[in-house]
């Protein structure tokens, strides 16, 4: 049964749908990002599950009750804003005591949980600092002990670390996941950073102009993209047009001067995607140019100009000779790691 | 060659700040200067002003009541006033903030508007709706019988507090709103996510946070009041007196410049102490909310 249930919903502003037909099922202590380009309706869904927007259609249930009738005051879910919103007149243990005092907790307790919950994001010491004078990044792990401490059924994080410099973000998101993991509150994270979402995630909701585009863990998203969105979203992709072939025998897939044997059930023209780093350089297969070849460190990114268009090689930099720019190749890969899409029903 | 440059630069913002200067020196330093010297000048009916330095005046404005009763009735007036517009103001900005947007700048401009018009006229119209028994609504009253005579707003501080509050209201609507535009757009969703219902939301949250707009409101509306001169000359006239008008008799009409001079100058000490003193108090109370 699921914990945390998103029954078909939508949001209209208007004559705009912002959110079409939005279906999720999230366990009890999972964690579920919301991925997707700016604009795409991101917050707009989390809203909707905290309170602050009304669902246009659809339900959202939590433990099987209807939200619906529910105040967001009483919905108990901890919430992150993009901004933090912590309350700048209030030091940063009266914003993480805001909470309990609302829900009448004894003051003894109080200082207790607060103490703990600030310790826990590794705040111990600031508790009588204002937000004012802390960092963005003391800033964002006070917003996370505010709506830990009153022990959320779900936790809300809106972009909690986008305001933060790339150093800081990798060591919060390590956090983030640990905190998560021990005290196993079910999370749902909004992203529009595909590395944040796949670090973090148990799975992803990729999501494009207000629809669902996929739903599934980092690496099924990563290597079995339902759309040419998803492939395109998810890191770097070559699309190669190709076509099945039927009437060889047996039948064959074919792009250029690579082939290979056809998935089953498949004929016409289709679309073959494939990562740049599962690509290698053999003697047979796609003929490609080597335009540029950029160093990286720990492997090399080759972009080439195939029969089927452009094409980015990245190859591990494991101490082989590479080939140099202006030099022929063929590009070759095995067929169990590309995705074919397109084509009609054979 | 640098040090010409250099001396050029350090030169070029006084020369360019000269004009406003001069401004500045010719029309309220040499003025303010001459106001305060003239307030220790002697005056007589028929001598007219002798140029001596003598405590007369500051002699008898600190030994007189009747002054003692005139500052005490300006403040009280102008604290009033205060309270008043600060009380209904910031609810009035909180409520216009809530606004969505047309609705938002229509109403603005409503309590915008009345800035544009003389506060005169402003002040007359009060004067034509309560004056006496000629008074429009004072007359409607009357003849429906809910009142047997005219509400006393003419000559009363009361009536004054009024007009005043109703002239001074646009500054703290405009101060406060300013303090309202600070807040984050989420605050009200993070409190109300962590149980807070509407009541708590605005106590603890909104309103510590819109304070200080509250009182840099309270200080403009408090010094605009105190010194306000035609709100009080037309409701209180010369029956009811404040420090302004008082000052402005004693000028144009006793032709006692040097006392007229001695209450200007009180008014303004007393006016320039209690704003830097509470601004100061201010300040160092909301620290962490301006900074
Ligand atoms: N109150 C509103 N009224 C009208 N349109 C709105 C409103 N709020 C959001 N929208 C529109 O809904 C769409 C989705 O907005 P939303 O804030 O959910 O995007 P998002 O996915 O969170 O994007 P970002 O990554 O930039 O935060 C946008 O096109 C936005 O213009
Ligand atoms: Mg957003």
């Amino acid at each position: 049964m699921a914990f945390l249930e998103l029954d078909r919903v939508a949001k209209q502003f208007g004559a705009q749908t912002v959110v079409d037909d939005f279906s999720l099922a999230v366990g009890k202590g999972e964690f579920i990002s919301f991925l997707g380009p700016s604009g795409c309706g991101k917050t707009t869904t989390l809203q909707m599950i905290a309170g602050f927007l009304d669902p246009t259609r659809g339900a959202i249930r939590l433990e099987d009750k209807d939200l619906a009738a529910i105040h967001p005051a009483k919905r108990g879910l901890g919430i992150v804003f993009q901004s933090y919103a912590l309350f700048p007149h209030m030091t940063a243990a009266e914003n993480v005591a805001f909470g309990l005092e609302m829900r009448n907790v004894s003051r003894a307790e109080r200082a207790e949980r607060v103490r703990a919950a600030l310790a826990m994001v590794g705040l111990a010491g600031y508790e009588d600092r204002h937000p004012r004078r802390m960092s963005g990044g003391q800033q964002q792990r006070v917003a996370l002990a505010r709506a830990l401490v009153i022990k959320p059924s779900v936790l809300l994080l809106d972009e909690p670390l986008s305001n933060l410099d790339a150093k800081l973000r990798e060591e919060m998101q390590i956090e983030l996941r640990q905190i998560q993991r021990t005290i196993g509150t079910t999370t749902i994270l909004v992203t529009h950073d595909q590395n944040e979402a796949m670090s973090l995630s148990d799975r992803i909701v990729v999501m494009s102009q207000g629809k669902i585009e996929q739903i599934g863990t980092p690496q099924e998203t990563y290597e079995k993209p339902a759309s040419a969105f998803v492939s395109q979203f998810l890191g770097k992709t070559n699309d190669f047009a190709g076509t099945i072939d039927r009437t060889a025998t047996p039948a064959r897939l074919v792009a250029g001067s690579w082939n290979a044997p056809a998935p089953a059930g498949l004929s016409g023209p289709v679309t073959v995607s494939i990562r740049p780093e599962r690509i290698g350089f053999g003697d047979v297969g796609l003929s490609a140019k080597i335009v540029t070849r950029i160093f990286q460190g720990n492997h090399w990114l080759f972009q080439c100009d195939s029969e089927c268009g452009p094409a980015i090689v990245i190859r591990q930099n494991d101490g082989k000779t590479q080939p140099v720019e202006g030099e022929t190749v063929r590009l070759a890969w095995r067929p169990e790691d590309m995705s074919v899409r397109g084509g009609v029903s054979a | 060659m640098s040090t010409a440059a250099d001396e050029r630069n350090a030169r070029a913002p006084w020369a360019l700040t000269a004009p406003a200067l001069m401004l500045f020196v010719g029309v309220l330093l040499i003025p303010l200067a001459m106001t305060v010297m003239l307030s220790f000048h002697d005056w007589g009916q028929y001598k007219g002003i002798e140029p001596v330095f003598i405590l007369k005046n500051w002699h008898e404005i600190a030994t007189d009541p009747y002054y003692a009763e005139m500052f005490w009735r300006t403040f009280r007036i102008a604290i009033l006033t205060t309270l008043l517009t600060a009380l209904l103001g910031a609810p009035e900005a909180y409520i216009l903030n809530r606004m969505s947007g047309r609705w938002k700048s229509i109403f603005l401009l409503v309590i915008l508007g009345p800035l544009l018009i003389s506060v005169v006229a402003r002040t007359l119209g009060w004067a034509l709706l309560f004056g006496g028994s000629n008074g429009l609504v004072n007359k409607l009253l009357m003849s429906a019988g809910v009142i047997r005579s005219p509400i006393p707003f003419m000559f009363t501080e009361t009536g004054m507090v009024v007009a005043l509050a109703h002239v001074m209201m646009p500054f703290m609507v405009l101060s406060v709103w300013a303090a309202l535009q600070r807040l984050d757009p989420q605050i009200e969703n993070a409190a109300m996510s962590l149980g807070a219902g509407p009541i708590t939301i605005i106590r603890r949250i909104i309103m510590p946070q819109i304070m200080p707009g509250v009182l840099s409101g309270a200080i403009i509306v408090f010094s605009l009041s105190a010194s306000a001169f035609a709100t009080p000359a037309i409701i209180g006239g010369r029956r009811l007196k404040v420090a302004a008008t008082l000052a402005y008799d004693e000028f144009l009409n006793t032709l006692n410049w040097p006392l007229g001079a001695a209450v200007a100058t009180l008014l303004l000490v007393a006016l320039v102490l209690i704003v830097v003193g509470s601004n100061a108090l201010i300040e160092r109370r909301y620290a962490e909310v301006f900074r």
